[in-house]
């Protein structure tokens, strides 16, 4: 840092102060940008110099002006070429460039005089015998950075002129500084291993921190902001004792996806606007055949107390391939399991995954999401259990206040939507969806009289979107995720 | 009433009904009811159809018949000229909002009519009515017909309508029933507003809403929700918990002890997103569905080869198959992001799905792990390293032998030839690596070199 040009200003400095620095880029004849360098770091070696900010006015020459300060005014060169017995206005006009203007000035200045009766048109003869050109005076001096004897007025008509052109700049007032030294010494950055070795770090002065700047982030991969979320929900679950169901199966049959879960095979679920079918493989071929006939029989006369659909239930539309429209098709698979075991044992169950819709999309809606569902089965489970472990569930979650209203599902009765109080919305906000499955649902699975089902579900983007603040699911999910927002998403904590 | 004749369609009967009624500004009301059933209980249209005429204009007894479609001509509803029901089929392919129904007995041999006792036609279900016995504002009479092909649909849509609307009648909630005659000579009157009788079990109750009130309290809480209870020798559990109240339960924790597990493939997958993630590479997450082309084509290869799932009613190209790989949608990620900083290392580790006939379903999922680098250079050598570092993660040394992990050269459409290997872990492929081919490249709008690794993580479980 101890260069050549810092010694000079420092040098300069101490014998002249203060010191405007383009008053001293003048001096020094350096660049001035060069001298403001230099001004910036002498301030970062801490108070060697005071330098105060000011923003300065000047003017320099336009192209025109230039040419003025080469040549003459346009009304010098045209008085100028005029000669003593004067000369036709047209001939004039074509002996000078921009000679209209200097024609007008020169008039104005009462050098020149014109005779429109003359004969063979308007002659034009010099009116005074010499004249001095300040005009071009004034321009020389501006070009050399001056301004001295030009008046505030001859400035504004150059500007009008567009002759000169104002610019604006920052120059700094220089004076010494209270450890105002001639002989800057060199200001380490870092410490090195060599000035550990040999000690030399005590005699060193380091140069000050920006501690306000930030630091360098490091590189590094990151995990996707929705399946952070994931993740924490599947841990919570794991607390309360909840096993997870292999979910692992997009393509499910029509028989497991609905008809087990006593959902009429005329539902408008079953539609195709909202059921993605497939083509190819088109059907299921395997059914628990008993199992089957027990569900066809519940659909189309009922049983277990319950009057059924009284329709014809079709094998065909069970057979049809889907791909499932909820998790709740595994749910049905799991509790079939459970059902078939020599002896019942309770279980707790939980899965995350997606599910498919063929719904209209927005904003908030794509024709895939993922689906978290709780489900216990067990002896004399209550309509109060469930709404205590769904309040446990969401506790954890840190949501305290819920509510819950009655609504219909087909394979829950009762059936009742969560709301939980919102406290950035200010309002009930529908969280879930729970029921306990119905008698229709569990007796042809072969599940002892008596053990209840209880089962909540909710989806997995609609908590992610409200706590991340996305207003547009394309944004968190898809090709079109946002990375710069998944480099910056903090880890998940549902609670805080 | 004669019989409808023809096997090939369902239509079974006719309900008929009878509302005396003031409309005023209830007509609004009584069409958009209709609207609602025939949308939803009635599955637009295809289990019943319902038709309601001004009964001053008409005379019974009216006959449910199936004639075929040229024998069948009238002034359809809001047409100023006759048409035969071919031709009124023909017009009405053009009906933003009756065409969707035209199918539903279209190619039928025979098509349903009703007409009264001078052969006027009142309706052509589950299509048209007839322009003769329209009902205006000015309509106190309203007779209500309704065909379908299930009969607990139709009853439960009778019941609905003139339960709604007889409270507008000019002496409220009255009814006139109809005789329906079927084909057999038997007759039923309908509506039928049948009352169903439930006996209940008060402890059973108790128990399953998790509550302890007596039988009186109960019957209490059903009439008040409309289901009118006495108590008898033993008392819906639903009703009672609503009537109760959701809220005021008691909220306790259900006493079942279980010890949790998780699903082992799950515990793999999030164990290793954690490492994938830190060495570097950011998750992405993807869709299950996309088109043919994103599986085939763009990766240069034969969708016939693919093994892939279709969809048979996608609403647009982007849900045509269930994906058979990751890799397109990561490169579609990469697209989107084309403006942040390289190098890009993406990741994402979630199922792909492929036919499959030794299952139920016949098809299964696989979970596979993707990784792809997206520079200047192309980085074989950083997405090979990934896969040594998975396989340093799961304990599968480096072998030149099946007693571990190697690459194999290999050929695959998708990657610049020479450029490619097949992934072998105790001798078998589970899955390539290598340089993307510059066509692949190009297809998904990059124009960067590429590096990519896919694999059936299930393989390594």
């Amino acid at each position: 840092m101890a260069d050549d040009l810092t010694s000079r200003v420092l040098k300069y400095l101490s014998e002249n102060e203060p010191i405007d620095s383009y008053e001293l880029s003048k001096i020094l004849e350096q660049d001035h940008q060069k001298i403001v360098g230099v001004i910036k770091s002498l301030q970062a070696s801490g108070d060697i110099i005071d330098a105060k900010q000011q923003q300065n006015k000047s003017y320099e020459l336009t192209d025109e002006g230039k040419q003025v300060a080469d040549g003459g005014s346009h009304e010098a060169r045209v008085y100028n070429a005029i000669p003593d017995d004067g000369i036709s206005q047209a001939e004039l006009m074509k002996s000078v460039p921009n000679a209209k203007i200097g024609f007008s000035k020169a008039m104005q200045a009462g050098w020149i005089q014109m005779d429109k009766k003359a004969e063979g048109g308007a002659k034009v003869t010099k009116k005074i015998d010499g004249i001095v050109d300040v005009v071009q005076e004034c321009m020389r001096k501006i070009e050399n950075l001056s301004l001295d004897g030009i008046s505030d007025n001859q400035k504004n008509e150059f500007k009008k002129r567009k002759l000169v052109q104002e610019i604006k700049f920052t120059s700094y007032i220089l004076s010494k500084g209270p450890n105002f030294t001639l002989s800057i010494e060199k200001q380490e950055v870092e410490l090195t291993p060599l000035m550990i070795s040999k000690g030399t770090w005590k005699g060193t002065s380091f140069k000050e921190y920006n501690f306000n700047a930030l630091g360098v982030m490091p590189s590094s991969g990151h995990l996707h902001p929705l399946l952070k979320v994931r993740a924490e929900y599947r841990q919570i679950f794991l607390e309360m004792g909840f096993t997870e169901m292999p979910t692992n199966n997009f393509i499910e049959s029509s028989f497991w996806n609905f008809d087990t879960l006593f959902q009429p095979q005329q539902h408008p679920a079953r539609d195709a606007h909202d059921t993605f079918f497939i083509s190819d493989p088109a059907t299921a071929e395997e059914f628990p055949m008993d199992y089957l006939e027990r569900v066809k029989k519940v659909h189309s006369e009922g049983g277990y107390g319950s009057q059924g659909y009284k329709y014809d239930w079709s094998l065909d539309e069970a057979k049809k391939n889907i791909l499932r429209t909820h998790t709740t098709a595994v749910t049905a698979r799991m509790l079939y399991q459970v059902a078939q075991q020599p002896e019942f044992k309770p279980v707790k169950y939980f899965s995350i995954d997606r599910v498919f819709r063929n719904e209209n999309l927005d904003a908030t809606h794509l024709a895939e999401f993922h689906q978290i569902e709780g489900v216990v089965a067990d002896y004399g489970l209550t309509l109060g259990d469930l709404i205590g472990i769904i309040n446990a569930f969401f506790q954890k979650l840190g949501i305290t206040k819920l509510r819950f209203k009655p609504a219909y599902n087909p394979y829950t009765e009762p059936s009742m939507e969560v709301f939980s109080y919102h406290e950035g919305l200010k309002k009930w906000v529908e969280i879930g969806n729970s029921g306990i499955f119905r008698p229709e649902m569990l007796l042809p699975m072969g599940l002892p009289e008596g053990v209840n089902a209880i089962a909540w579900g909710l989806s997995l983007e609609r908590p992610t979107m409200i706590k991340y603040k996305i207003d547009n699911i394309r944004e968190l999910i898809g090709p079109k995720v946002n990375l710069q927002m998944v480099y910056d998403n903090p880890v998940c904590r549902l609670d805080k | 009433m004669s019989d409808p004749g023809s096997s090939c369609y369902k239509y079974l009967l006719d309900y008929t009904n009878i509302l005396r009624i003031i409309f005023q500004d209830r007509y609004k009301s009584f069409i958009d009811l209709q609207d609602k059933l025939h949308q939803n209980i009635c599955r637009r249209r295809t289990l019943v159809a319902i038709g309601t005429h001004d009964l001053d204009s008409i005379q019974g007894p009216f006959i449910y018949d199936a004639k075929p479609p040229t024998d069948i001509k009238f002034k359809a509803l809001n047409q100023t000229e006759e048409y035969t029901a071919v031709e009124l089929m023909q017009l009405y392919s053009g009906d933003s909002h009756l065409k969707s129904y035209l199918p539903i007995i279209q190619d039928k041999p025979v098509y349903p009519v009703i007409y009264d006792k001078n052969s006027v036609v009142l309706s052509m279900p589950p299509i048209i009515n007839g322009e003769h016995s329209k009902i205006t504002l000015e309509t106190r009479n309203v007779f209500i017909e309704c065909t379908a092909t299930d009969l607990t649909k139709a009853k439960i849509v009778l019941d609905t309508i003139v339960t709604m609307f007889s409270q507008y009648c000019d002496e409220p909630f009255i009814v006139e029933q109809a005789e329906v005659i079927k084909p057999d000579g038997t007759s039923v009157i309908y509506p039928e507003l049948a009352y169903r009788h439930e006996i209940v079990n008060v402890d059973d109750i108790n128990k399953k809403v998790g509550i302890n009130i007596d039988g009186d309290r109960m019957a209490r809480l059903l009439t008040k929700m409309c289901l009118e209870s006495e108590v008898i020798d033993g008392g819906k559990n639903l009703h009672v918990a609503i009537a109760y109240g959701y809220n005021n339960l008691n909220w306790t924790i259900p006493n079942t002890n279980t010890i949790s597990n998780q699903f082992p493939l799950n515990k793999l997958t999030d164990l290793m997103r954690q490492e994938i993630a830190a060495s570097g590479f950011t998750e992405v997450l993807t869709f299950a569905l996309c088109s043919r082309d994103d599986i085939a084509d763009k990766l240069r290869q034969d969708i016939k080869t693919r093994n892939a799932v279709q969809i048979a009613n996608p609403k647009t190209l982007e849900f045509q198959v269930a994906r058979t790989t990751l890799l397109p949608g990561i490169l579609k990620t990469i697209y989107h992001n084309k403006n942040m900083p390289l190098p890009l290392k993406l990741f994402e580790i979630s199922d792909v799905v492929f036919k499959d006939s030794k299952k139920d379903v016949g098809s299964r999922n696989e979970r596979h792990l993707c990784a792809v680098n997206y520079s200047k250079s192309s980085g074989f050598e950083i997405i090979h390293g990934l896969l040594d570092r998975i396989m340093q993660l799961l304990e599968i040394p480096p072998s030149q032998d099946n007693s571990g992990y190697k690459i194999k050269a290999a050929e695959d459409a998708t990657y610049f030839p020479g450029r490619c290997a097949d992934i072998m872990v105790h001798g078998k492929s589970i899955g390539k690596l290598g340089v993307l081919h510059p066509e692949v490249i190009t297809t998904f709008d990059l124009n960067l070199p590429c590096a990519a690794l896919e694999l059936n993580l299930e393989a390594l479980k």
